[in-house]
């Protein structure tokens, strides 16, 4: 095999494909990329057995042919080059190494055979739909804060994309829960999504997918089955397993009822948060809010560190009451806000409060309160 | 070799200079001579078979008898006493085993709480002589006595002389000091003359001691390693300076060049206080190897509320959950999950390493369950659930029926699942 292509292609290709690549791999063909060569293009694979991504890319093609090299070395090579250098790769019959020679730089670098790399086995996804990349990354965005980390409850580590019915109009809705809150935003249901099957994007995936949106400009395309979704971003396909699980019924988690609104300015109240923050305890972050006529006071009270507190100004005029929060959980909340005014529905002091942004009806979150 | 030899009675604690073959003062043969014995000030003090000794104090008519404390079902000796180690019973051993080579030996069945408070004791006395007071366990703690001379006008060791003879006096049961300049050597030393001893091991002294000195004698050097040093050729720690410390971390990886730098008698570790607890934990060893998935699972609920009531006494919650499992041949295994927010109350606990303990393949033989929280923070934690609202209800019970505990006693409220594991169903071995 043998093929020239330019830095900034190779670099890119290399960048979208190596971060699937774990930094740790106990079967050493992982932590390759699967290089293709032929026609007039250069593909590269990358896979962690559970996502996979390929990118194509034009190249000069001397020769056809696959070979697989160290995924992360590739790419910091290549992140070091020379800005419009041409790079080739070859791989020759009488040497197990993959040679690079940019310019007058030369590496040989161990390459495995292709024929181990694994493959994702292709299968047909039964629903395909276009949808606005920015679209797909706003659903991203105002949910994946609040995936679990914990592996007990696995079928908590994604988000859950489905079908759904909002006021009889159906939406693309997207949910992330770790039990102590919960994220959930909605789009307009994109054609041809219909039939989609409800899901569980993995963590990891979520991640990778909204890099790649980064890159992409206008619609993507989301083929769905029951077990892989797979995200096309032009030169790029991300294919991933799903999580094999049922997502808990989180309807009933979203308070309806709850009767004491409070308004308040977004961008103040997150920098309040933030500041008194400050001396909370490291691990629990506890912080109290308490309502009365027309204000918010939040207090930290940590017997080690000191004591804080803040006075705002918030459209309240229910019973006074005393709330206590996770700070991280309310700054993650106040950074999806988009429009100006937070708005808190609260119950009581033991009870989930929902939490929606006066900018944008589509979103929606749900915090369980600390004891205070 | 000029410097004036200086000589400690143990028997009256006069200090003198020169070469005696006793004590002029008291005529006691018992002396510690050393030119450099009065630089030293890294101590080890070992209680003398320290559970016998408490029930001989209180028990007189014991005192000429072979007395083994241990027992329970699965029968291992806990201590012996210095008699019965006449006979050759050694801790750990098979009680059957002690019975044979001492069927005169009075058995005693462990009283955990009298000799906490004994130990105690002993540590306040410990405390009293220096602030850096390391314990290693009840009966056991290195000292650092670098800088009391002042404090109590003599050198550490008449200090330690004087605390001996103390902790004799005031508590009846004898200790035996090891003094030297690291914590290896001060426990190496301890060791060297039991029970009721003082020994030193000086600078100058250091390699002559250990030379002779068994691998096996070195602290963290278990059976395997030291089986496979002995293969090798390296029996003694005289054996072991012959290889290069490069040799021996090549061969044996870290454990090679602590080996290499302790055969010289080089031990950079410093006293500490106790250190903070990180983790709260308890485990339970099955009178009979269990198998019986039910029964596992009502023993790991009882050291979930054994957890749970030190996590609510300490204040604690903790983010990580382990469970530990010993199986029948002895092979350790343990489990850990991360919660998302820190807990401590013995459901949740319970309901995070149940799953654990049965992810784990069936049929398998355990002879010990453990369960603890780690990662802790000052905190009550549990702070329910979105997905289980079930689980502050559970809560509020729990906290409600420790109330009734506290007052009314341990056992009064007891889950269904307890009773499985007081009355375990007969299990047909394979």
């Amino acid at each position: 095999m043998k093929l020239t292509i330019e830095r900034a292609a190779l670099l890119k290709a290399l960048g979208h494909v190596q971060a699937v690549v774990e930094r740790r791999n106990t079967i050493p063909i992982l932590s390759n990329v699967l290089i293709e060569a032929s026609g007039d293009q250069a593909r590269f694979t990358a896979t962690d057995l559970d996502m996979e991504i390929v990118e194509a890319t034009g190249a000069r093609v001397d020769r056809e042919g696959m070979v697989t090299a160290p995924a992360h070395t590739l790419y910091e090579i290549a992140r070091k080059l020379p800005d419009g250098a041409d790079v080739t790769l070859e791989m020759a019959s009488d040497d197990p190494r993959m040679s690079l020679s940019a310019g007058r730089s030369r590496f040989n670098l161990p390459a495995l055979p292709p024929s181990d790399f694994p493959v994702m086995p292709s299968e047909d996804l039964a629903v395909t739909f276009q949808a606005p990349a920015d679209q797909m990354a706003r659903l991203i965005d105002k949910t994946r804060f609040a995936v679990s980390t914990e592996e007990t409850r696995y079928y908590l580590n994604g988000i859950h994309i489905h079908v759904a019915d909002r006021d009889r109009r159906p939406v693309l809705r997207a949910v992330a829960t770790d039990g102590h809150r919960l994220a959930l935003a909605e789009m307009q249901l994109p054609s041809g999504a219909e039939a989609m099957a409800a899901i569980i994007v993995p963590r990891k995936a979520v991640n990778e997918i909204r890099r790649l949106l980064e890159d992409a400009n206008d619609d993507v395309t989301v083929s769905v089955s029951e077990g892989k979704i797979r995200f096309g971003f032009g030169a790029a396909v991300l294919t991933s397993k799903l999580i094999d699980g049922s997502f808990p019924d989180y309807e009933r988690v979203i308070p309806r009822g709850n009767d004491k609104l409070m308004r308040v300015d977004r961008a103040p109240f997150a920098q309040a948060v933030d500041r008194v923050a400050t001396i909370s305890q490291e691990k629990s972050r506890s912080i109290k809010l308490s309502m009365s006529q027309g204000q918010v006071v939040l207090t930290v009270n940590n017997p080690e560190s000191g004591q804080a507190s803040e006075e705002l100004s918030a459209d309240y005029s229910s019973d006074e009451m005393h709330i206590g929060f996770n700070a991280r959980y309310l700054l993650d909340v106040a950074a999806q806000i988009g429009g100006d005014e937070v708005v808190f529905e609260f119950n009581d002091s033991a009870s989930p409060t929902r939490v929606t942004d006066s900018g944008d009806p589509d979103a929606e979150y749900v915090l369980m309160p600390l004891r205070v | 070799m000029n410097e004036p030899l200086i000589n400690y009675c143990r028997a009256c604690h006069t200090r003198f200079n020169g070469v005696h073959e006793y004590c002029p003062a008291c005529g006691d043969h018992a002396l510690l001579s050393h030119p450099q014995i009065d630089q030293l000030s890294i101590a080890h003090i070992d209680c003398d078979a320290f559970f016998a000794s408490v029930e001989k104090r209180d028990n007189p008519e014991l005192d000429d008898k072979p007395v083994i404390i241990g027992g329970g079902q699965r029968g291992v000796v806990s201590t012996a006493c210095y008699i019965a180690r006449l006979y050759g019973v050694r801790s750990a051993m098979p009680m059957f085993k002690a019975l044979e080579l001492c069927p005169d030996a009075v058995v005693i069945s462990p009283k955990g709480g009298r000799y906490g408070v004994v130990g105690r004791q002993i540590r306040d006395m410990m405390f009293d002589t220096t602030p850096l007071v390391e314990p290693l366990s009840i009966d056991e703690a290195f000292l650092d006595l670098t800088g009391t001379q002042r404090l109590h006008k003599c050198a550490p060791v008449l200090t330690l002389l004087k605390l001996q003879q103390h902790i004799y006096d005031e508590v009846g049961v004898t200790v035996s000091v090891g003094l030297s300049h690291n914590k290896f050597l001060a426990k190496t030393a301890s060791e060297l003359d039991k029970p009721n001893g003082f020994s030193i091991i000086p600078p100058r002294d250091t390699l002559d001691i250990l030379a002779p000195m068994s691998v096996r004698a070195v602290y963290g050097v278990g059976p395997a390693f030291a089986k496979k040093l002995e293969d090798q050729g390296l029996r003694t720690l005289k054996d072991v300076r012959k290889l290069s410390d490069k040799d021996l971390a090549h061969r044996y990886g870290e454990a090679g060049l602590r080996l290499a730098r302790l055969s010289r008698g080089e031990d950079s570790r410093k006293v500490k206080l106790e250190r903070v607890r990180k983790s709260v934990s308890g485990e339970t060893t099955f009178h009979r190897d269990i198998c019986d998935l039910e029964t596992l699972k009502s023993k790991l609920w009882d050291q979930c509320v054994r957890v749970a009531d030190e996590m609510k006494t300490k204040g604690v919650a903790g983010h990580v959950v382990t469970l530990k499992l010993k199986t029948a041949d002895f092979k350790s295994l343990t489990r850990r999950r991360t919660l998302n927010a820190p807990a401590q109350l013995a459901d949740t606990l319970y309901k995070t390493a149940c799953p654990l303990l049965e992810a784990e393949p069936k049929g398998r033989y355990y002879r010990l369950i453990g369960v603890g929280y780690s990662d802790l923070v000052a905190a009550q934690g549990d702070v329910g659930d979105l997905l289980d609202p079930n689980a502050l209800k559970r809560a509020a019970i729990e906290r409600a029926s420790d109330v009734a505990r506290a007052k009314f006693g341990k056992d009064i409220i007891q889950k269904g699942l307890s009773f499985k594991s007081q009355a375990p169903k007969k299990k047909t071995e394979p």
